[in-house]
Order: structure tokens, then C-alpha cells, then sequence
């Protein structure tokens, strides 16, 4: 079996859903063991924070990937890698509205209008909602090419996330600045010229792959 | 087990730090034995030395002191690294022998003192002081020190010295953190002669009762409960006394959000977040934060009649 076969099979579906869920079980790990440190909130929230960028980086490197290597497999896989991202958006979001600010909902309110990096974390999380419901076969058919449009929002909101990461450190903008620059080449690769580059390289690495 | 004499512990003292590490170590077992031992690796604190003669003294708090594990291993010390956990996994390269604090500027008698003869300038109390980080964390530490005053005095400023700079050490051999441009080094921070001669300021040597561990600022830092963590400069090996307000390191980095005063104040945000509250670690629920971090008795009257809001 080649690599476009073995990526479409069940199993690698099975796997990355497995992969995927990771995080979160080191979580619950560390929980159980007292390995979240001194300040085990800050570091759930980090934590979730941190897989959720890696979701959204890793959905929009589907396209990329494909065009470069061929492999058309791999779009079937990106519903699922949304989700993903979108459910770590969701623990982070509960974490910061429970754990962190433990429903005082009027200075959650307070936050959202005064703190930039909140304003647009919120507004991320709160763009992804749609994509999250419309994510299903059935709402994509009813949709038509309005599904596409709707959801070209996670550009978008993936830059907002890197902002939202950009505003909150203290004085390293390292770690930041990395999420940033992969999402620039990310969204670069989708410029039609490097798009069609990326393609014309695809059936050299198919074959060799292959 | 050795039996310890009367004053080698201190009467506020309620936890050892060899239950601590008890605890700890019984945790890294555990940890082991669901084959994780890997997660453990960061943050062993070092086998400290215990300093004989610490007196008690009347600085108390009726408030859980915050566990020698956390306040080793939960530090912001830049030099070793911009993450918590980077300190209490770096700083072993720190050299705390021989150690020697030059104490110069607007001074009738500057001197190089050694760390041995510092610690033995006046006599070593125990203090248990609150300490809020600017980031929106606190805690309880029992310092063991002597006050900033006492070198003071024996420094014999002249009438120029208006302000007290402290110089941390810079050695990117020793110090993997300066190596990055994270922030301008060495790291500087100051105070107006006034709040480097309040009784609550306090050269600490040590913690728990121990040699002051090296992620924690080893072997002598300034500790000021009322400010904001940062403005208590770690791992000091200079102190010159100046006549105009020092230009600190953070103020440098970011102005607008450093000030040079940074005390603890409930009223002014930090531009990116709320000072309103703060999370004391060990904690669920975040408290309020108190006004000078809750010594407004002591150190109010300071700052009579100045805007707080503008000298942030």
C-alpha cells in the first residue's frame, strides 16, 4: 500500500484521533501525579492555549501539504484536526471563565472590553463557533460554495490567536513569534503563485513517495 | 538525626523543608511508577544548608506560608531563563563562593564586602513577608536577612545619594539567560534612599530558615514586600548610591508598563491586565490584592501627596 492508501485507511484516521486527544490525557496525568507545577490554572491554561494555535496550524497545513505532496487523502482528515482545535479552544475558554475568573462574569465582561489580547482571544474562539457547527457533510452541502467562503474565517481567526499569544507574554516573544511565522508560510503557500509551485513539485515527491 | 539546638529554628517555623522534600520525593515516586519519571526531571531543588543564629522577629503574617517547593521551583529569574520552571533548572551553574557586593557612588566609605562578612553585618532575623509578582501570582516566604539599613549606615552615604541602584550579576558563563536579548543586562533596579531605609526592606540571605537557594536570588537579593516581585533585584553584586533616579531594567524594556516605583496597587492596571486580584499560589480562588501588598501602614505615609496613577 502506498502513502495515499495507508492515509486514507481507518487506522491512520483511528491514529490521529488517538494522537489528537493526547494533550489532554498528559493533563490528566499531571493532575492526578501533581505535576502542574506550582500554578496548575496558569499551566492548564497555557496548556490548552498551546494546542489549540498547534490545532489551527496543523488544519491549515492540510492544503499546503497535499498540493506539495499529492496525497488528496489528507483532506479528509482536516474536519477532524478543526474540531480539535476548536476543542482545546473550548477547554481553554472554560478554564479562563471557570478556573481562572470562577464565573465572575462581569469582570470576564470587564476583560473582553478592556485587555486587547482578551478582546481577540474572545473573538477567536467566538468566530470558531460557526465553522464548528457548519463543520458536518450535511451543512456543507446545504451551504455550497457559501461553506467555503464561511469558512476561509480561520485564517483569520488563527491570526488573531498568534496576536492574542503576542499581546499576553510579558517580554519573550520568542514562542509567539514562532506560532506567527509558521502561520505566515502557511498562509503564504496559499498565494497562487506559491500555491502553484507547491504543485508542480507534487508529482516528483508522489512518485518517489509512492 | 541530628537534635537542633532552640535557636536553630525559628518559632514561626511550622513545616521543615526536610518534610517538604519527604513529600517530594514520595511524589516523584509515584510519579515513577506510572512511568513518567521523565516529567519529574525539572526543578530539584538543591540540598540546602540550614544558617545557624536566625533570630525571630516580629515580622509575622497570620497566613500559610507558601511551600519550599513552589517558592523554589516557580521563579522569575530572566538570567536562567524566561519560563517559570527555568531558574530551579539552571541556576546550578551560578557561583555563590567567593562572592563579593561592591558598595560605591555617593558614599563616605565604599567598600567591596565579602558575602561571608555581609551575612555577618548584623544579625540574621527571620521574616515572613508577602510577595506579589506583577504577573498576577503571590506568595508567603519566610526571608532571612538583615535590613537594607544596616549597610546603609556603615556605607555613610554623603547628602547627594538620593537613590540606591542595584546591580545583579552578569556572567552568561554562569548564566545561560544573558546570553539572550531578552531584556538589557546586567539587570538594574532601584529605590529612593527614603524606601531603601524602611525598616521593611530587607537583604535576604536565605529562605526556610536555608542558604538562600540559587534560583532564588543566591547568595543575597533585596526583598521590598511592598513592590511588585521584580523590583527586589536577585543575585546582587553591586550597590551604588546616585542622585538621580536610576533607569531600571524594566522600565527600559517596556516604560509604559514599568514604572519606577511599581508598587503593589489594586487601583493601577497593569496596561495589558488587572491588578485588582491575584491568584496566592496553592490557592483555588484568587483574593483581592491589598494596597502596598497590604503594608500601607508601614509605608503609605512615602508617598503622601504624589499620584500614584502617574508614578506607577
Amino acid at each position: 500500500m502506498n502513502v495515499q492508501g495507508f492515509v486514507s485507511t481507518r487506522a491512520f484516521k483511528l491514529g490521529l484521533f488517538i494522537l489528537c486527544l493526547f494533550p489532554l490525557a498528559r493533563l490528566v496525568v499531571l493532575a492526578v501525579t501533581g505535576g502542574l507545577g506550582a500554578n496548575p490554572i496558569e499551566f492548564i491554561t497555557r496548556s490548552t492555549g498551546t494546542w489549540t494555535m498547534v490545532g489551527l496550524l496543523l488544519t491549515l497545513s492540510v492544503t499546503p501539504l497535499r498540493r506539495l505532496t499529492g496525497w488528496t487523502a489528507l483532506v479528509r482528515h482536516r474536519r477532524m484536526l478543526g474540531l480539535f482545535a476548536f476543542f482545546y479552544a473550548s477547554l481553554h475558554f472554560v478554564t479562563y471563565i471557570w478556573l481562572d475568573q470562577f464565573f465572575d462574569l462581569a469582570s470576564v465582561a470587564r476583560d473582553i472590553v478592556k485587555r486587547p489580547f482578551i478582546t481577540v482571544g474572545f473573538a477567536a474562539f467566538v468566530l470558531l463557533i460557526p465553522l464548528a457547527l457548519t463543520s458536518t457533510q450535511a451543512m456543507m452541502r446545504r451551504l455550497g460554495r457559501r461553506w467555503q467562503q464561511l469558512h476561509r474565517l480561520v485564517y483569520g481567526i488563527a491570526i488573531l490567536g498568534v496576536l492574542h499569544y503576542l499581546w499576553l507574554v510579558k517580554q519573550d516573544l520568542t514562542q509567539p513569534l514562532i506560532y506567527g511565522g509558521v502561520l505566515a508560510l502557511l498562509l503564504g503557500a496559499r498565494l497562487p503563485r506559491v500555491a502553484g509551485l507547491l504543485q508542480g513539485m507534487a508529482p516528483r515527491v508522489a512518485s518517489r513517495s509512492g | 538525626m541530628r537534635l537542633l539546638k532552640p535557636n536553630d529554628i525559628s518559632p514561626s517555623e511550622i513545616t521543615p523543608p526536610e518534610i517538604y522534600r519527604e513529600r517530594r520525593r514520595f511524589m516523584q515516586g509515584s510519579i515513577a511508577l506510572l512511568g513518567g519519571a521523565a516529567l519529574a526531571a525539572a526543578g530539584e531543588p538543591q540540598a540546602a544548608t540550614r544558617i545557624a543564629g536566625v533570630r525571630a522577629s516580629a515580622y509575622k503574617l497570620d497566613e500559610d506560608k507558601t511551600p519550599y517547593k513552589d517558592v523554589t521551583t516557580y521563579n522569575n529569574f530572566y538570567e536562567f531563563g524566561t519560563g517559570k520552571d527555568d531558574p530551579a533548572a539552571n541556576a546550578h551553574t551560578l557561583r555563590t563562593r567567593p562572592w563579593t557586593v561592591r558598595v560605591e557612588g555617593e558614599v563616605k566609605k565604599a567598600r567591596t564586602w565579602d558575602i561571608d562578612a555581609l551575612m555577618k553585618l548584623a544579625p540574621l532575623e527571620e521574616r515572613v513577608y508577602r510577595m506579589r509578582c506583577v504577573e498576577g501570582w503571590s506568595m508567603v516566604i519566610p526571608w532571612v536577612g538583615f535590613p537594607l539599613a544596616e549597610l546603609i549606615r556603615r556605607a555613610e552615604p554623603t547628602g547627594n545619594a538620593k537613590y540606591v541602584e542595584f546591580v545583579t550579576l552578569n556572567d552568561p558563563k554562569q548564566m545561560p539567560g544573558v546570553r539572550s536579548r531578552v531584556l538589557d543586562w546586567p539587570y538594574i533596579e532601584g529605590l529612593r534612599m527614603d524606601e531603601a531605609m524602611h525598616p521593611l526592606t530587607l537583604m535576604a540571605v536565605g529562605l526556610y530558615g536555608e542558604v538562600l537557594p540559587k534560583q532564588n536570588g543566591a547568595p543575597i537579593r533585596l526583598v521590598v514586600p511592598w513592590k511588585y516581585g521584580f523590583k527586589s533585584a536577585k543575585s546582587i553584586v553591586k550597590i551604588r548610591f546616585v542622585e538621580r533616579q536610576p533607569h531600571t531594567t524594566w522600565m527600559a524594556a517596556a516604560p509604559s508598563e514599568y514604572g519606577f516605583y511599581s508598587n503593589v496597587n489594586p487601583q493601577v492596571d497593569h496596561p495589558r491586565w488587572s491588578q485588582a486580584r491575584e491568584r496566592r499560589i496553592g490557592e483555588f480562588l484568587k483574593r483581592d490584592t491589598l494596597m502596598f501588598n497590604g503594608y500601607g501602614a508601614q509605608v503609605a505615609s512615602l508617598y503622601r501627596g504624589m499620584d500614584l496613577q502617574k508614578y506607577f
